[in-house]
């Protein structure tokens, strides 16, 4: 410390300008948005059959099929990527992810739900056999489920002050939740598939109707969420440190909850239970660069939608003409990620 | 011929109960522009709460915390953080956060959430990144931090605040001998500016370096005065259970006290 505060001496080191750290992560954005743009290309041309660029000749399948199913599993990683950084920001643990809050088994007990009513209807319950009707009364369950489920968990834990009691109260939730299903499953047997395929995490099924919804979510959800993103970086310092800056905690914590499970239920509805995408996102983009949570949330939702949309291509190409559930090859590519920085973090 | 001035923040009778326990119990305290107040004491003495009623953190449910005359719980948040800038024990402070943008907080009382920083808000981050000594690491992350340079970092965020009354909690945990220095220099700095200021701090022979020493046990204010005030050094002695004396020192730097533990 070479001088006190009551020097007058004007500082010399001091940075003004545009600094040396977001320029990385201006560069870190060019990169993903240029790998999203290449991968929306690639998706494109993936079908059973491998690549395939004879466009012209696909045009159909393409505007039909690919591009709606490319642009939306884009959008879902990118509102499971802004999730889990928003997540991990909320509750200052790098591990939380954004199915914590009972929005998962919530989706799953809508879908169920739905399911379990079809069949006594003397409906066809499986997805491969559902109508336009039916199918789009499971995303709607599964939307609402989700919604329901943070809700319940906000219920539960009288808000959102306590960031611990939130995530105790997300546990029972989920557990509480997930209990109901399996009481339903069990009255209802063949609801058990149909929720097995619609949460396994596909992007088999979107179309633009499910890229509307998403990408309105994240046009919603991201800028609310960028507005209080200093808050975010006042976490930091801790609870009461936060609150000694001024900063409005149960609120912007309220705001925050409801913007991930938007971002979340939105995405779980739409394209089933993929996992890790939400949790590895902001590890990525922190490994390349070191930024506030403003830049942090929105190249988080950045890597999230490429992971997801390179996740899909590969799902669809690696074993055509059979296809992967995406959620399982997210899993296992999230689970040996973490794995190998756990070593290293070890080591 | 005039009256001494206002204090810019007074607690009266204030009291706290935490979990059935009476953790602060009818403590009234004035901290004046231009002066350093020590608070010393055993632990569980309450030092900490006093100091997070002070920074209207926490709510006492006796007496009152006046502001400028204000009343602490009345003043909007932002406008209580403008007045009041509290470093916390060190601890709770971790992340991947840049050091630059840690001492950045300090301006959100001034910004607001929604606002960007300006150029009056890069200066005071400088200057105080420049007077913790923090500069050469401003681009490092905290978590990458030794305890000592994360210390430093904290300090400078609250004096980015540039707020009339400081309250510092430990600020000299986990810092080596000339960085404790440096941040007594930080103090007087301050003090110059006719900012006041409150610090909690276990080194008894440091605390003796303040305008002040307010001495606490079991929740209640046993003993204020000056350095050299023998009742103060004998509510000391008392508080730690005769295990330190205060001893008088003096050398080319002028008079000074010290804590010296006892046989």
């Amino acid at each position: 410390m070479s001088r006190g505060l009551g020097d007058s001496r004007p500082a010399t080191t001091g940075r003004h300008g545009i600094p040396a750290v977001p320029a990385r992560a201006a560069m870190l954005a060019l990169v993903l948005v240029a790998a999203s743009v290449l991968l929306l290309l690639a998706g494109l041309a993936a079908g059973s059959d491998g690549l395939s660029f004879a466009w012209a000749d696909e045009w159909t399948l393409l505007r039909e099929i690919r591009a709606p199913r490319s642009i939306g599993a884009w959008l879902a990683g990118a509102l499971l990527g802004f999730a889990g950084a928003v997540a991990q920001g909320l509750f200052r643990n790098p591990l939380a992810d954004p199915y914590l809050l009972g929005s998962a088994a919530g989706a799953g007990l809508g879908v169920v739900l739905v399911l379990a009513a079809g069949t006594t209807a003397g409906a066809s319950i499986g997805l491969a056999s559902a109508g336009a009707l039916l199918q789009l009364g499971l995303v709607g369950a599964a939307f609402l489920g989700a919604l329901v489920g943070v809700a319940l968990t906000l219920l539960l834990a009288r808000g959102a002050a306590r960031p611990m009691s939130l995530l105790l109260c997300g546990v029972v939730v989920g557990v509480l939740l997930t209990a109901l299903s399996d009481l339903v499953m069990l009255v209802s047997p063949d609801a058990m598939r149909g929720k097995q395929i619609f949460l396994l995490g596909t992007t088999g099924f979107l179309g633009w109707n499910s890229t509307l919804v998403l990408g309105g979510v994240l046009l919603l959800v991201l800028p609310l969420a960028l507005q209080v993103s200093r808050a975010l970086d006042a976490l930091v310092l801790g609870e009461a440190s936060a609150a000694s800056l001024g900063v409005p905690l149960p609120q912007v914590r309220l705001l925050l909850v409801t913007t991930m499970a938007l971002a979340t239920g939105a995405a779980v509805a739409q394209a089933g239970m993929i996992a890790f995408v939400g949790l590895v996102a902001p590890h990525l983009v922190r490994r390349c660069v070191t930024v506030a949570h403003g830049p942090l949330l929105a190249l988080s939702a950045l890597a999230g939608g490429v992971l997801l949309l390179a996740g899909d291509i590969a799902a669809r190409t690696l074993v055509a003409p059979q296809e992967l559930p995406v959620g399982v090859l997210t899993a296992v590519l999230g689970g040996i990620y973490l794995l190998v920085l756990l070593r290293r973090r070890q080591a | 011929m005039t009256g001494p001035a206002a204090p810019l923040l007074e607690a009266s009778g204030v009291g706290v109960a935490l979990g059935g326990r009476r953790v602060l119990d009818d403590v009234s305290l004035a901290l004046h522009a231009g002066q350093w107040t020590a608070i010393v004491g055993p632990n569980g003495a309450g030092k900490s709460t006093l100091l997070s009623v002070l920074a209207g953190l926490c709510k006492p449910d006796r007496g009152q915390v006046l502001a400028g005359g204000d009343r602490l719980d009345a003043l909007p948040a932002r406008e209580r953080a403008r007045r009041i800038a509290w470093l916390a024990q060190q601890g709770e402070a971790d992340g991947d956060l840049a050091v630059r943008d840690i001492v950045g907080l300090g301006r959100l009382p001034h910004q607001g959430l929604f606002g960007a920083p300006g150029a009056d808000d890069h200066r005071a981050v400088d200057l105080a990144l420049e007077a913790t000594g923090a500069t050469a690491f401003a681009a490092r992350r905290l978590g990458e931090l030794s305890g000592g340079e994360r210390q430093r970092v904290l300090l400078a965020r609250v004096l980015a605040v540039q707020a009339p009354v400081v309250l510092l909690d430990e600020p000299t945990t986990h810092l080596d001998a000339p960085h404790q220095r440096a941040v007594l220099c930080c103090i007087n700095g301050l003090v110059r500016q006719q900012v006041a200021v409150a610090a909690v701090l276990h080194d008894l022979t440091l605390a003796l370096a303040a305008d002040r020493v307010v001495v606490m046990d079991r929740g209640r204010v046993c003993a204020i005065g000056t350095p050299g005030d023998p009742a103060l050094h004998a509510a000391i002695a008392a508080v730690f259970e005769q295990a330190v004396s205060i001893e008088r020192i003096e050398s080319s730097g002028g008079l000074r006290w010290v804590a010296v533990p006892t046989p």
